[in-house]
């Protein structure tokens, strides 16, 4: 306790000098070293969200069936019956970067932990990644240590893994995203708060021990990475999804019982930030006796233990008399149990350590009066469009050839083949779809889950970047026929000390905002991680949209697979061709030019309602959202996705260039399987909600047809399968 | 199946078991009355028709696979009953845990490629005179899911000769035609093993899970027959 607080011990805690003036005002007095590192977490990024607050606030979070918005552990629905949904998503990248395999599996036992901790069973998993250009010498090992960790963990628990996304970009060479999603269900009348309540009541301990790990991993998670991030290793946390199942069932079992108060799991920051949050949302002060917390290892200090990032810990508050009846649940499933503290009416948080006190600190002032920056942001400047004709035309079957095999849209069968996306036995549409689908088990409702968002389009335009990101979700919901409910975002970014880094936060807040509002759609939790810069270079903005929707009858559920020969392709929204921004333009000419497409939010909503109209009235086979790489990439997702290799012959009007036609990523637009026989209802039904209604083609044959082209299904099938397993395998040249 | 129910069937369920809930749900489709759920700690089997010791990752499988918990109080009364002739099921971590038991013959290494490995499967049904599968038709091609990282089959020469000439062989790995070898193999085992029985046929291990593939809406029903089977055979 005797270590003197020195500038550097300042600078090294990630204080800038007014913050630690500030810290000396709420004292009164200088802080020991534990207080320092308690302020240090509590004040990063990470925990106090101090750069974008500001701007979270204007999202819209509100709805009817909005139970719980953002600021507790998870966002909650309605889905009806008493029964809620409960979901957020969280990220995990700067420890996946330092190591892939414990990073990447502790952020899905974290995000776990955020959702059972509010009394909701885990039901289903999703994850968006982003990682380097595959050619990067670092990728392919990234790759498949964040695959195997995600399975490791997810496997083990026995929550299925349903879906995801993966990309690749060189802007992510120094700094991989792994955004890792829960979705749970809980009894509307059985949720679990963090606020503490009742002075004396028991501050209970359970799960793993403390140990040393992850020792300031929030602050870590706070800072560029420069070129010795890597001796940051240690300050990543070690997984044990093993401990973490019994923890769940543990909870779930006291849960049934009256006997918590509150409960806040210990994630980033620990002991300090659960405790702090607790307390804090209660209004009452908490006195713990860290002698008493289990630890791994002998001689830890007051510091070590309140700084730990430890895995699979909760901390509870229990009813009085209820600590017997609680204790046995825990050693039923052996794990640790201790009281380690009682609420106190103080306000303050006082930590004894072999009974001296070693800190005591004002709860208020740490938890809800951190710091908050309104940081001086540019907007970027638009882009000009990109005219179809100033664009080089390539022949339509081998873009597309080349297309389906590129790395973003090549199929990612490799990595959710090592996900178990079917324990649980109510996976009703594994990975590969436009959304997951998961019954509510034991119902006839089902849950449609989505991850969403286009980094290029976000940063050629955040504005539009972030209203694209929040319609896609909406469509791949209602292309599955879910009805929309709510949405939990992961925004990732760069150094927001930089104003046009702030800019790109500030305006894709912005348009997710309005899209939220107009299409309903309100954020109910998320998570921010920024500081995804090495050396200077930043991410491509990527604010990650988690999606999720209901479907009140499971069996009217649609897929994309093209399921006969001889329906009409029906094409709902309007096609200018719009190639800016496209993966046509980066994959085949190599640009990455031009403004992106804009989303028409009105449109979007009324598309919406018809599609999910027509998949509710089962007067549609297949349904799929026209999204990257175009209309004619969707065809062949459609084809590629049959199970019997079923094709399409196509024809293109002949008022917009071919290739602009086949490639280009106009916004809003579904392509429906249709049969020959309810097609002139499905297009009367179109126009009666003012949608844009076009048969572009017919399915049929074994290949796809357009303009004379034609490619066999089996072909593309081939190139879409083996980019990736072939890029693990380093089987490519060049990479 | 509508059977009444006369079929007694329990669960056993281990810390870190998470395939218990799915098989127990299967179970009842066929059974018409839900199984009992036993606890690993357990010192008494409930007088049962049936066991199924079901998928996960009992104890963590931090040690080998299946190791800890055939070690584990409720095992010996599964070993004692099933010498009595009561029916066991194991299934994916509850195949690894039945062999480590000394209840099915062989062991089950780490997979070919060394990954985790989730998906559907093709099997060729080898034997259909036992109570597990008297649904199905020797030569039947049924399709179950995987979802393994332990699941490559071994067993030495005179153990395997044993084992084909018993008849003892309960599942192969094989293409949608029915052929067995090849890249239909999808984890390097032995003469293509998916599950095996004991040698008086009323243990079956197999690392395929026909829980989950016991109902349309989940894509198709052809475990089903397998619970059905059992329901018939023990009424």
């Amino acid at each position: 306790m005797s270590t003197t607080i020195t500038p550097e011990i300042i600078a090294q805690h990630g204080f800038k000098p007014d913050e630690y003036q500030r810290i000396l005002a709420i004292l009164g007095r200088a802080p020991n070293i534990t207080e320092l590192g308690i302020f240090s977490v509590m004040w990063s990024e990470h925990c106090s969200y101090k750069s974008s607050k500001k701007w979270l606030k204007t999202l819209p979070t509100t709805a009817p069936w909005v139970l719980c918005g953002p600021g507790e552990n998870a966002g909650i629905i309605d889905i009806g019956d008493g029964q809620a949904v409960v979901f957020k998503m969280e990220s995990h990248n700067h420890p996946s970067f330092i190591e892939p395999y414990q990073g990447a599996a502790t952020g899905v036992g974290g995000i776990l932990r955020d959702v059972f901790t509010m009394g909701a069973r885990p039901i289903a998993n999703m994850n968006a990644l982003r990682f380097g250009d595959p050619s990067h010498p670092k990728t392919r090992h990234l790759v498949a240590g964040v695959v195997a960790g995600i399975g490791g963990y997810g496997n083990c628990v026995g929550v299925p893994t349903v879906g995801g996304s993966c990309e690749f970009h060189p802007s992510y060479n120094g700094n991989i995203l792994v955004n890792a999603m829960t979705v749970g269900l809980a009894d509307k009348n059985r949720i679990f708060y963090s606020a503490a309540a009742g002075i004396g009541n028991p501050v209970v301990y359970v799960g793993s021990k403390t140990g040393r790990d992850g020792i300031h991993g929030a602050t870590m998670a706070s800072a560029e990475f420069d070129e010795k991030s890597e001796e940051k290793r240690p300050t990543v946390q070690v997984g044990d999804p093993f401990t973490e199942k019994l923890l769940i069932e543990a909870c779930l079992e006291l849960m049934a019982t009256d006997a918590i108060v509150a409960i806040q799991d210990m994630g980033a920051a620990g002991l300090t930030s659960s405790s702090f949050e607790m307390a804090s949302k209660g209004g009452l002060g908490v006195a713990i006796d860290l002698d008493l917390v289990p630890m791994r290892e002998e001689g830890m200090s007051a510091y070590e233990i309140m700084l730990s990032e430890s895995q699979e810990r909760m901390l509870m508050v229990l009813q009085p008399g209820k600590e017997d009846l609680a204790r046995a649940v825990f050693d039923k499933w052996e794990l640790d149990f201790a009281i380690i503290g009682r609420l106190t009416d103080s306000g303050r948080m006082v930590l004894t350590r072999f009974g001296e006190v070693v800190a005591d600190l004002p709860i208020d002032p740490l938890a809800q009066a951190s710091p908050e920056y309104d940081r001086p942001w540019v907007a970027p400047a638009k882009r000009p469009v990109v005219e179809a004709a100033d664009v080089e035309p390539f022949e339509p079957i081998a873009a597309l050839l080349t297309l389906v095999a590129c790395p973003d849209l090549a199929s990612k069968r490799w990595i959710w083949e090592q996900y178990d996306h079917m324990v649980m036995g109510d996976t009703v549409q594994r990975p590969g779809g436009d959304a997951a689908v998961v019954r509510v088990h034991g119902t006839k409702k089902a849950i449609a889950i989505t991850t969403d968002v286009t980094p290029r389009y976000c940063q050629a335009d955040p504005y539009e970047g972030g209203r694209q990101a929040v319609a896609e979700a909406y469509r791949n919901l209602s292309a599955v026929g879910a009805l929309p409910l709510a949405v939990t975002d992961n925004l990732n970014f760069g150094n927001p000390e930089k104003p046009e880094i702030m800019g790109q936060v500030v305006e894709a807040l912005r348009g997710m905002g309005q899209a939220c509002r107009e299409l309903d759609f309100p954020v109910v939790s998320g998570n921010v991680s920024l500081y995804n810069e090495t050396q200077g270079a930043a991410i491509l903005p990527t604010p990650t949209i988690g999606g999720v929707g209901l479907l009140a009858d499971v069996t009217t559920m649609v897929t994309l697979a093209f399921k006969a020969a001889g329906s009409a392709i029906v094409l709902l929204g309007e096609t200018k061709g719009w190639l800016g921004c496209s993966l046509y333009l980066r994959e085949l000419c190599g640009r990455e030019d031009g403004a992106p497409p804009p989303v028409m939010l009105h449109r979007e909503r009324r598309k919406g309602e018809l599609v999910r109209q027509l998949i509710g009235d089962g007067l549609v086979r297949a349904c799929h959202d026209v999204s990257d790489g175009g209309l004619l990439v969707a065809v062949a997702e459609m084809a590629m996705a049959s199970a019997d290799g079923i094709g399409a012959v196509l024809e293109p009007p002949a008022a917009v260039p071919l290739i602009a036609w086949c490639f280009g990523e106009d916004q809003g637009r579904y392509l429906l399987e249709v049969g020959e026989d309810i097609l002139a209802s499905v297009l009367e039904a179109a126009q009666e909600h003012s949608v844009t209604a076009r048969v572009i083609g017919k399915t049929g044959g074994q290949a796809i047809q357009v303009q004379g082209h034609e490619v066999p299904v089996a072909d593309l099938k081939v190139a879409n399968e083996s980019w990736l397993p072939k890029y693990m395998g380093g089987e490519l040249a060049g990479h | 199946m509508t059977k009444g129910c006369s079929v007694k069937a329990a669960v056993i369920v281990f810390p870190g078991s998470n395939c218990d809930r799915d098989v127990a749900v299967a179970l009842e489709a066929s059974m018409g009355a839900k199984p009992l759920m036993v606890w690993h700690r357990d010192t008494e089997l409930p007088k049962v028709d049936l066991a199924v010791v079901p998928g996960g990752f009992s104890y963590g499988d931090y040690l080998r696979c299946g190791a800890m918990a055939a070690h584990s109080p409720i095992m010996r009364e599964v070993k004692d009953a099933a010498a009595r002739g009561m029916r066991v099921l194991g299934i994916c971590n509850g195949f690894q845990i039945l062999t480590e038991a000394g209840l099915l013959p062989g062991v089950l290494m780490r997979n070919r490629q060394l990954k985790f490995v989730c998906r559907d499967v093709h099997l060729r049904v080898d034997n259909d005179r036992t109570d597990f599968c008297r649904y199905y038709r020797t030569g039947d091609v049924v399709r179950f899911p995987i979802a393994h990282a332990e699941g490559n089959f071994f067993a030495d020469s005179h153990t395997l000769r044993e084992i084909e000439d018993n008849g003892q062989v309960a599942f192969r790995y094989c293409g949608a035609d029915g052929k067995v070898g090849g890249d239909a193999n999808p984890n390097g085992s032995l003469a293509d093993i998916a599950g095996i029985y004991n040698s008086r046929h009323t243990v079956l291990g197999l690392m395929p899970h026909p829980e989950r593939l016991a109902d349309d809406q989940l894509g198709g029903a052809d475990g089903k027959l397998m619970f059905d089977s059992l329901v018939e055979a023990l009424s």
